[in-house]
């Protein structure tokens, strides 16, 4: 089946079978950023913005997102500001997790969130196993402009 | 990974039981649980574009639609101010913030998973759940009845009323599901609800009588706390043992009513 | 020092944090066929019958091969220095499946869904035998896992593979027995460890080709490129020279890559086709069927004098490889090489005991290889040592452990796998790093426990550890400069960068020797046919060994550099020098930039391309060192734990670059926390695996790890690339045992038995 998304900020037309994941389609069109880290929901690499929410792309049908919009973190122009400050914090291992991380926090930004331990709640869900967390807290404070 | 052959977004909850009930079909309400089963159907029928995506304000109750995710609990001016943010605080913690955005009331709901905290909490306050096809339940008898065919949750109504109300969880990572939750409401009667036991959530009926008419004290909650760890049934799973859920449990009806004193 | 200890950018870091095709599924051609594997689903069988035929038939499929198709050569996947100290005792397929989720049979074809399908139709009929899945049990078994004749060690190792045993080992310094009778207080405690799962976030893939000249082209997510090119000759028989193996970007290792998994797969799906293949792991079979931490018991007996001696040390253990014996009998080993050595004061110490198979998940490196099991048993038991004596266990470890200047017997009695090297301890600041961490959590005001209110108390707890930098003799890193027209160098490592930022290290020693900016140095890792040798990322070899040879090759070009420029300038040698810069006159005005030497040396004159090698092999391998110290909070209702600080002081030498140290320090301490509370495995009666996704597997989040600080002490390793240690392992060490000895400290309770859960606790205070 067909479907039309908008993918950051780009109109598609994209080939999908019924039961296809929103993840594995990405991937097929050339999204490389969006990966699957454990396919179970838990891990949030996935995470995408579907309508301008978080959303975990492997636990999405395709077919769902007909006539939606999509932006992983290509489409996303603070995504830059928030890459250099945790590359400046040294906050940054093997980078699988990070699109999914930096698309997660850039949509808190927008909501304005500003104490660091209901960041670290809202970000509960992108696991990370290199960095220990500690240095993602340190550039995430600065980006989010966290009160101390 | 779950197989089909058919994505059809009906536009009405009509529409959509007809094909539930005449096709292999399954309902889709998030998805997220749904996808990790192995099975293969013919047809999935995703409820997006099926009106239930609602929260009404109607006099002193508040309907909330099959389709609102659990998102919702905490973004939501209404919901989140329900019952002084009671299921905001108890949304907050369920999974992730990513996940909360997809999973959905029905989805949650309908199956009656026993690891749910947001059905545990459901119970001890006057909601109800509305079946497009079998009717209208509390959401105790809704967890005692076995269906006998197949039915669409449409949506819930919970009350408002002056309540106290606690929940508490054991998890051991913070980021996993509760070993055990606990929620208490007290109006003028106490409600007291175990899940994750690891089966789905139950009311402690014996102990609720045994509180009728007291008031509450230390020594009489640790008497109710006891009888509760007493007289709901738990059993082992992958997470705890039977006795560890106990004890716990113990512990947790403690400080809920504690809370509620 | 200019570049190195500047805290700079990793030089991939924005690409990979905005999502750049850098893995290997995102490089791998986009023709590949789907490989996938047809797993056992018995925990020990012999296949009777299979029968591929209607699967084949299915549309879209190319081929499916079992163990009548490939060679049957017996290998050791762990990749380690050859000849391995591994037995070879694995085989691309074979008619024995010997752990729930052992290869059965590989499917090729031209999507994921003929695949699946495929999978489900291949019909296997098995001979299915009891299995061996207590590893108490395993010694002597009535179920022999590899009774195969072909399985063979590659030198003594104490290998027995009719008892089940992979390997053994038993050393002995003076008389434990004799000694302990003088002792005045013994302690004898058991300790388990569970079987940790890395969890990186990069699933095990490869992809195959072959490339224009016929020969065979691997891309795949490995630490050890060089060591997957000869398993792989090896295994299928083929020529090295054919290989060809490519490293791209790794999203994560921490040991569970340090090996083959997938490439032998897909390289036989191209051999048999000719077409290009790929294979992405799913994350229950990267829980099922790749690797995990080796599960390990220790029984100690640790003897003191009245006045807080330690005397004797004696460690008795018992190590669980699952299937296969890889990296068997050297994490065992390190157990003991990478502790005892701590408490270099004792009259007598002794270290046996056996490696053996059970029908399980095979167990293989992991960060802290072996050191981390040994040293929750040792570092437990030295504070119950303490507190019998009724000394302050930090008090206790002052007045034991190892000081610079001094040695141990250890280092030369155990290598890994074979002996070690004598060497005397250049660098150890475990006693200001004691010190600090005591200030840094308040210790003399905190120990042993605060009651907060009636239901929770707070404790702290510590534990010392040490590691090593590379294997010394044996692990061997080499690099390559090639100087470019405009003065900028091309640094080829054949070390791996897994995500650490090694690379980016690598660089920084370069340019200090050459005093050009980081910026300058091009780097590139890894690919057996462009970059020189190493044996590839593990062991904390990468910044020691392969930045040696950085070091040494660097220092080689400097002196080209000179030798050209003064040629240039019409000087001697020994009249000019190179600034970073320009070659000048050290006593004159002539000069030349780098720039223009390198343009006229590659375009007019005296034309040449300027290129330096080195190759480096520690002659020692100087431990790390730090201190850790927990803060827990004890729920005594629910037995819950909260962590509240967790304090670490390394001693890493000088650090190359301070942020990417310290989150190595980090990020070891997490999962050395997760390992501690919250990574519990479990398997059902019959031997799977349960605990295969991360519903059920947790792995710490972000709330469950409290405040970490971590700080590093001043520290100089004089053989070090400009003073440094290695710094990847050590940070994941001590959380398990300052952690238990914190929740002893809090509340009476002393778990044995990793993971250390709510449950376990609650259970043990209701029996006090
Ligand atoms: C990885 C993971 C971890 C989780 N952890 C937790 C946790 O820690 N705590 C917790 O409380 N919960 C947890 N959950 C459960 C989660 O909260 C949801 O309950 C669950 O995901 C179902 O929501 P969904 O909307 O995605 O439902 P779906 O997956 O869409 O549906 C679940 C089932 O309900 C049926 N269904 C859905 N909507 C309706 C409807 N309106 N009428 C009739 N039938 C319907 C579906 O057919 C399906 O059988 C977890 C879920 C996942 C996937
Ligand atoms: S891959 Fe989607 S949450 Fe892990
Ligand atoms: S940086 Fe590797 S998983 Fe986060």
């Amino acid at each position: 089946m067909k479907i039309n998304v908008t993918i950051n900020n780009e109109k598609k037309e994209l080939e999908i079978a019924p039961d296809d994941i929103l993840l594995d389609v990405l991937r097929r069109y050339g999204y490389h950023s969006v990966r699957r880290g454990c396919d179970t929901g838990m891990c949030g690499i996935c995470t995408v913005l579907l309508d301008g929410k978080p959303v975990p792309s492997c636990s999405i049908f395709a077919a769902r997102v007909d006539g939606h919009e999509i932006t992983t973190v290509e489409g996303l122009p603070e995504a830059k500001e928030l890459a250099k400050i945790l590359a400046e914090e040294g906050a940054d291992q093997c980078g699988f997790c990070s699109p999914g991380l930096i698309v997660n926090t850039v949509y808190l930004k927008k909501l304005k969130i500003k104490k660091i331990e209901e960041v670290k709640i809202k970000l509960i869900g992108n696991l990370c196993r290199c960095t220990g967390y500690v240095g993602q807290h340190r550039a995430i404070e600065k980006f989010l402009g966290v009160e101390k | 990974m779950i197989k089909f052959k058919e994505y059809i977004k009906p536009k009405t909850i009509e529409d959509a039981y007809n094909l539930l009930t005449t096709k292999n079909a399954e309902i889709i309400g998030g998805g997220a649980f749904l996808r990790l089963s192995n099975r293969k159907i013919d047809v999935a029928i995703d409820l997006i574009d099926a009106n239930l995506n609602f929260i009404n304000e109607i006099n002193d109750s508040v309907e909330i639609g099959s389709m609102v995710t659990i998102s919702e609990f905490e973004e939501n001016p209404v919901l989140s101010k329900l019952y002084n943010g009671f299921l905001k605080n108890v949304s907050e913690t369920v999974l992730s913030f990513q996940m909360r955005n997809i999973i959905t009331v029905g989805g949650t709901l309908y199956p009656k998973y026993g690891f749910s905290d947001l059905i545990t909490a459901l119970l001890v306050l006057p909601t109800e759940v509305y079946l497009y096809k079998s009717g209208k339940f509390s959401v105790e008898d809704f967890l005692k009845t076995r269906l006998e065919h197949k039915d669409i949750l449409a949506k819930i109504v919970i009350k408002k009323e002056n309540l106290k109300t606690s929940f508490q969880y054991i998890r051991n990572s913070e980021y996993d599901f509760s070993i055990l939750n606990v929620a208490v409401s007290k109006g003028n009667e106490v409600k007291i609800a175990v899940g994750g036991r690891p089966a789905v959530a139950q009311l402690a009926y014996k102990t609720m009588q045994f509180l009728h008419g007291k008031d509450l004290n230390e020594e009489i909650i640790k008497e109710a706390a006891k009888m509760v760890s007493e007289e709901i049934p738990f059993a082992d799973d992958i997470k705890a043992s039977k006795e560890y859920r106990k004890k716990v449990c113990e512990a947790l009806v403690k400080r809920a009513l504690l809370e509620v004193m | 020092m200019k570049e190195v200890t500047r805290k700079i950018p990793k030089k991939d870091a924005l690409g990979l944090l905005l999502g750049k095709p850098v893995y290997t599924d995102d490089l791998a051609p986009k023709n590949s066929l789907i490989v996938k594997i047809l797993r056992s689903p018995h925990a020990f069988a012999k296949i009777k019958n299979i029968d591929t035929l209607e699967a084949t038939n299915i549309e879209g499929i190319e081929c499916i091969l079992t163990y009548k198709d490939v060679p049957r050569i017996p290998v050791t996947r762990a990749g380690q220095g050859y000849p391995e100290p591994s037995p070879h005792d694995w085989y691309i397929l074979d008619e024995y499946v010997r752990y729930v989720g052992d290869e059965v049979a590989i499917v090729a074809g031209k999507d994921e869904k003929c695949v699946d399908e495929a999978l489900k139709k291949i019909k296997v009929e098995y001979e299915v035998f009891e299995p061996v899945l207590d590893f108490e049990k395993a010694e002597g078994h009535s179920s022999v896992i590899h009774p195969e004749k072909e399985t063979h060690p590659m030198f003594e190792i104490g290998f027995d593979a009719q008892k089940n045993i992979a390997a053994s080992y038993e050393m002995e310094i003076g008389s434990v027995e004799e000694e302990l009778k003088k002792c005045d207080v013994v302690v004898s405690e058991r300790f388990y460890t569970q079987a940790q799962a890395h969890v990186a976030f990069e699933p095990h893939s490869a992809a195959s080709y072959i490339d224009m000249q016929g020969r065979l082209v691997i891309l795949t997510s490995t630490q050890v490129p060089f060591h997957v090119r000869r398993i792989i000759a090896e295994a299928f028989d083929i020529p090295i020279k054919n290989i060809r193996v490519i490293k791209p970007r790794i999203g994560g290792g921490f040991g569970g890559k340090q090996a083959v998994h997938g490439e032998p797969f897909v390289a036989a799906v191209t051999l048999k086709t000719g077409k290009p293949a790929k294979i992405v792991y799913t994350r229950q079979e990267v829980f099922e069927a790749t690797y995990s931490r080796h599960p390990m018991r220790y029984d100690i007996t640790l003897g003191a004098t009245k006045d807080g001696k330690l005397k004797v040390i004696d460690m008795q253990g018992l190590s669980d490889t699952g299937a296969y014996g890889e990296h068997a009998l050297t994490t065992f080993m390190v157990a003991g090489s990478k502790t005892l050595p701590m408490y270099n004061k004792v009259d007598a110490v002794r270290f046996k005991g056996k490696v053996v198979y059970t029908n399980k998940v095979p167990a293989g490196a992991y960060r802290g290889y072996g050191a981390i099991q040994g040293n929750f048993a040792l570092e437990s038991a030295i504070d119950l040592l303490a507190e019998k004596l009724g000394m302050d266990p930090a008090e206790f470890r002052r007045k034991n452990m190892i000081r610079e200047g001094e040695t141990s017997p250890i280092f030369k009695i155990m290598g890994e796998g074979r002996e070690g090297v004598d060497m005397v301890v250049r660098s150890c600041k475990l006693n200001e790093c004691l010190e600090e961490g005591m200030k840094l959590i308040n210790w003399k005001e905190k120990f042993p426990r605060k009651k907060i209110s009636e239901t929770k108390y707070r404790g702290v707890g510590l534990a010392i550890a040490m590691q090593g930098s590379g294997i010394a003799n044996i692990d061997m890193g080499a690099a390559v400069l090639k100087l470019n027209d405009d003065g900028s160098f091309n640094l080829l490592v054949g070390a791996t960068d897994l995500g650490t930022g090694s690379d980016t290290i690598l660089a920084q020693i370069a340019a200090e020797v050459l005093n050009v900016p980081t910026e300058d140095i091009i780097v590139y890792s890894s690919d057996t046919d462009l970059t020189p040798f190493d044996v590839g990322a593990y062991a904390s070899s990468t910044t020691y060994v392969s930045g040696n040879a950085v070091k040494r090759a660097a220092e080689k070009m400097k002196k080209l550099i000179i030798k050209e420029g003064a040629l240039k300038l019409g000087l001697d040698e020994s009249k000019v020098d190179f600034d970073g810069k320009y070659i000048y006159e050290i006593n004159g005005n002539k000069k030349v930039s780098l720039k223009e030497l390198a343009t006229v040396l590659l375009y007019t004159e005296n034309q040449k391309q300027l290129i330096s090698d080195a190759s480096y092999v520690g002659e020692e391998s100087p431990p790390p060192f730090m201190a850790g110290f927990a803060e827990v909070e004890v729920d005594i209702e629910t037995g819950k734990v909260k962590l509240i600080n967790y304090v670490a002081v390394v001693d890493c030498g000088v650090t190359i670059n301070p942020n990417l140290a310290r989150i190595q320090v980090e990020g070891g301490l997490v999962q050395g926390i997760g390992m501690t509370l919250f990574e519990d495995v479990k398997y059902s009666p019959n031997g799977k695996l349960l605990t295969n996704n991360l519903m059920h597997y947790k792995i710490p989040s972000r709330l469950d790890i409290g405040n970490i600080i971590v700080k590093f002490v001043e520290s100089y390793e004089p053989t070090g690339p400009f003073g440094a240690k290695s710094v990847a392992e050590i940070g994941i060490d001590t959380p398990p045992a300052a952690i238990a000895n914190a929740i002893y400290n809090a509340v009476g309770v002393r778990i044995k038995t990793l993971p250390i859960t709510p449950e376990k606790i609650l259970m043990n205070l209701n029996k006090k």
